[in-house]
């Protein structure tokens, strides 16, 4: 019931490219959710359709239990920051809070004036002769201060250089722990989503390899060495996700709920970016089909 | 969404209305020299079968340089106000947004896609009518004495007749009507191709198209034309070609814009006498009395002075309509979502 998004079976097709395939996600309310994937995968389709700038070909996909874009009571509900963090070139800092509060009847101008302030920006600055980090933080603010339910991020912070990264992720972590907004924001970095983000899907070539809280997801994957074994004679609970050999010696990266009692394994925990780069090459290895029953 | 609207088309507010007072003060310092002129000329008491064209066309060769100058140009900027707004308004309307991919940002306010649309089309068609029904107003006004004077003389160098398809499009309220056809068109145009500098290629063929059509394939047909049937005069000849007789109108309506003149034998048939053994022989005094013997006559039709308002409602409620179709199209288009 309270999933802020809800999909089934999403596809995206554009004539001759299927851009998302076969989707299916329910995200609870309350999370940062990161998406993670290389460029291409599908990540600005998915975050598209849930914000109605697209329409999806197959499937279905709810935002906080509506059809996305469906209407001016929907839109108020979810803010979005789209790639390239768009902003009125020939506004002001000034001019571009005055669209918002024009056009949100949730406007917190207070916030809003609030943040333009902590940020250093001037008010009477046109957008066009800002920096990339000050067009982001602008953007980020006007959906902020629409008081929206869900926050969707596109790349907010590729093109930002590292300590405008840190500031924007900070100033968002700050709003989301007062604020109690639900977030969905897409990176191909996952160093940074790691600072933030509590869930976790990774998309690749068009498909969900995996998803899921990011505390389950380091609890029930380990870093296995040990003796080469062959595959077949592995755990059943076992699903491998990448393996590799060296010198009579195996390492593996597992999913596994249960503990591991084999004592000629050497477990260790995967930190998230291990993680995600085992899901990353294996998608990417050919023959591999994609790991649909890798989903929660 | 009116205060955005407003601030995204400032700057074309203030150019707009910066035109018209530039123009309003320049008409204004000329105009009452001219009605002046057209005053003292005679032309308002003059008797039609007598001096009328005498008079006119003194009146017509006493206009200053700056005069004749300021109506022709008066004309082209009637002309050029509904294809600049088209293409300057209305092409990067929705385009730009695109391009510049703000359309994003605008798009996820709390306003929906189609209302974002319709109050921006709202806003703007009616800035564009005021401005271009402005222009039509002070320069009709401005131009009034000369155009009163080039019906009554048809044959002058400078004179327009404002039924015919020259003057009709910058007079009355066909501009009006032109210019808010004109932005919708280059709303859709933009809104369909995604990008500026294209759809403004794509306004400009369409318009340019449709204002060459409309006075030469459908306008002349809105209202049926009158005919006159009159005695062909021998000063109309202009020409022999085999059979046939080139003639000018020997019978001009004042004001009235002629569509078609056609010479004819008594019987109402094409004229296709002018083979004669005189002709034949090259004496040209002779061919043209050996024609004259058989009383060609004209048939010209025309459509008479008096249907220039007519004429004017006619072609506003079309383009009118057109310009309601292409919003109604675009605003269906924005509906669904289409560009992300």
């Amino acid at each position: 019931m309270s999933a802020v998004l809800q999909t089934r079976g999403l596809g995206k097709r554009y004539r001759q490219l299927q851009a998302l395939a076969d989707c299916t996600l329910s995200i609870p309310a309350g999370r940062v959710v990161g998406l993670v994937g290389p460029n291409g995968a599908g990540k600005t389709t998915l975050l598209n359709l849930a914000v109605g700038m697209l329409a999806p070909t197959s499937g279905t996909i709810e935002v906080l239990g509506a059809k996305p874009g469906s209407g001016s009571a929907q839109l108020a509900r979810v803010g979005f920051v789209a790639q390239d963090t768009p902003t009125y070139a020939g506004l002001s800092v000034a001019d571009h809070l005055r669209l918002g509060a024009h056009l949100n009847p949730g406007w917190d101008a207070a916030l809003a004036r609030d943040r333009i302030e902590r940020l250093g920006l001037d008010p009477a600055r046109r957008a066009g002769k800002m920096s990339g980090g000050q067009r982001a933080q602008l953007a980020l603010t006007l959906a902020l201060a629409k008081k929206p339910e869900l926050l969707v991020l596109d790349e907010p912070i590729a093109s930002l250089d590292p300590l405008a990264r840190r500031e924007f992720l900070d100033s968002l972590a700050e709003f989301v722990a007062v604020h109690r907004v639900s977030v969905v924001m897409s990176s191909h970095l996952v160093g940074d989503l790691e600072r933030v983000c509590d869930y976790l899907i990774v998309l690749v070539a068009s498909r969900i390899q995996l998803a899921g809280e990011v505390t389950e997801l380091l609890a029930s994957h380990r870093q296995l060495t040990g003796p080469s074994r062959d595959p077949a004679t592995l755990p059943a609970g076992w699903q491998v996700i990448s393996a590799s050999r060296t010198d009579g010696q195996s390492t593996l990266l597992v999913r596994t709920s249960g503990p591991i009692d084999d004592p000629a394994w050497a477990a260790s925990h995967v930190d998230l970016e291990d993680l995600v780069l085992a899901y990353l090459s294996r998608a990417a290895r050919p023959g591999q089909r994609p790991a649909l029953d890798a989903q929660p | 969404m009116i205060w955005l609207t407003w601030r995204q088309f400032r700057a074309q507010t203030i150019g707009a209305t910066a035109v018209l007072a530039v123009l309003a003060l320049v008409l204004w310092r000329t105009g009452p020299d001219l009605a002046h002129l057209y005053d003292t000329s005679g032309i308002a008491t003059c008797n039609p079968n007598v001096n009328c064209a005498t008079l006119a066309s003194r009146f017509l060769n006493k206009l200053s340089r700056i005069d004749t100058l300021l109506y022709f140009l008066g004309i082209g900027l009637l002309y050029a106000a509904p294809v600049i707004i088209g293409v300057f308004w209305g092409a990067p309307l929705v385009a730009r947004e695109i391009e510049t991919h703000t359309h994003r940002l605008a798009w996820n306010q709390t306003v929906t896609r189609t209302r974002w649309l319709a109050v921006k089309l709202a806003i703007t068609a009616l800035a564009a009518m005021a401005f271009t029904g402005l222009l039509a107003v002070m320069l009709t006004w401005w131009s009034s004495p000369i155009d009163r004077a080039s019906a009554l003389n048809p044959t002058h160098g400078i004179a327009l007749i404002r039924l015919a398809p020259l003057l009709f499009d910058a007079r009355g309220i066909a501009p009006v009507a032109y210019a808010a056809f004109a932005f919708a068109l280059g709303v859709t145009a933009g809104a369909l191709i995604h990008r500026t500098i294209p759809a403004i290629a794509a306004t400009l063929a369409v318009f340019a198209v449709i204002q060459i059509a409309m006075p030469s394939l459908i306008r002349p047909h809105l209202l049926p034309p009158a005919h006159a049937n009159v005695a062909l005069n021998p000063a109309n000849i202009v020409g022999i070609k085999d059979t046939s007789l080139l003639a000018t109108p020997s019978f001009t309506p004042r004001g009235g814009w002629i569509l078609s003149s056609q010479v004819i034998d008594t019987a109402g048939h094409p004229f296709q006498g002018a083979n004669t053994t005189a002709c034949q022989s090259r004496n040209y005094q002779r061919c043209l009395a050996s024609i004259e013997s058989l009383h060609p006559r004209q048939l010209i039709i025309y459509q008479p002075a008096s249907r220039f308002w007519a004429f004017q409602w006619y072609e506003s409620a079309i383009f009118l309509v057109l310009a309601l179709l292409l919003a109604g199209t675009c605003l269906w288009w924005i509906r669904r979502p289409r560009v992300a």
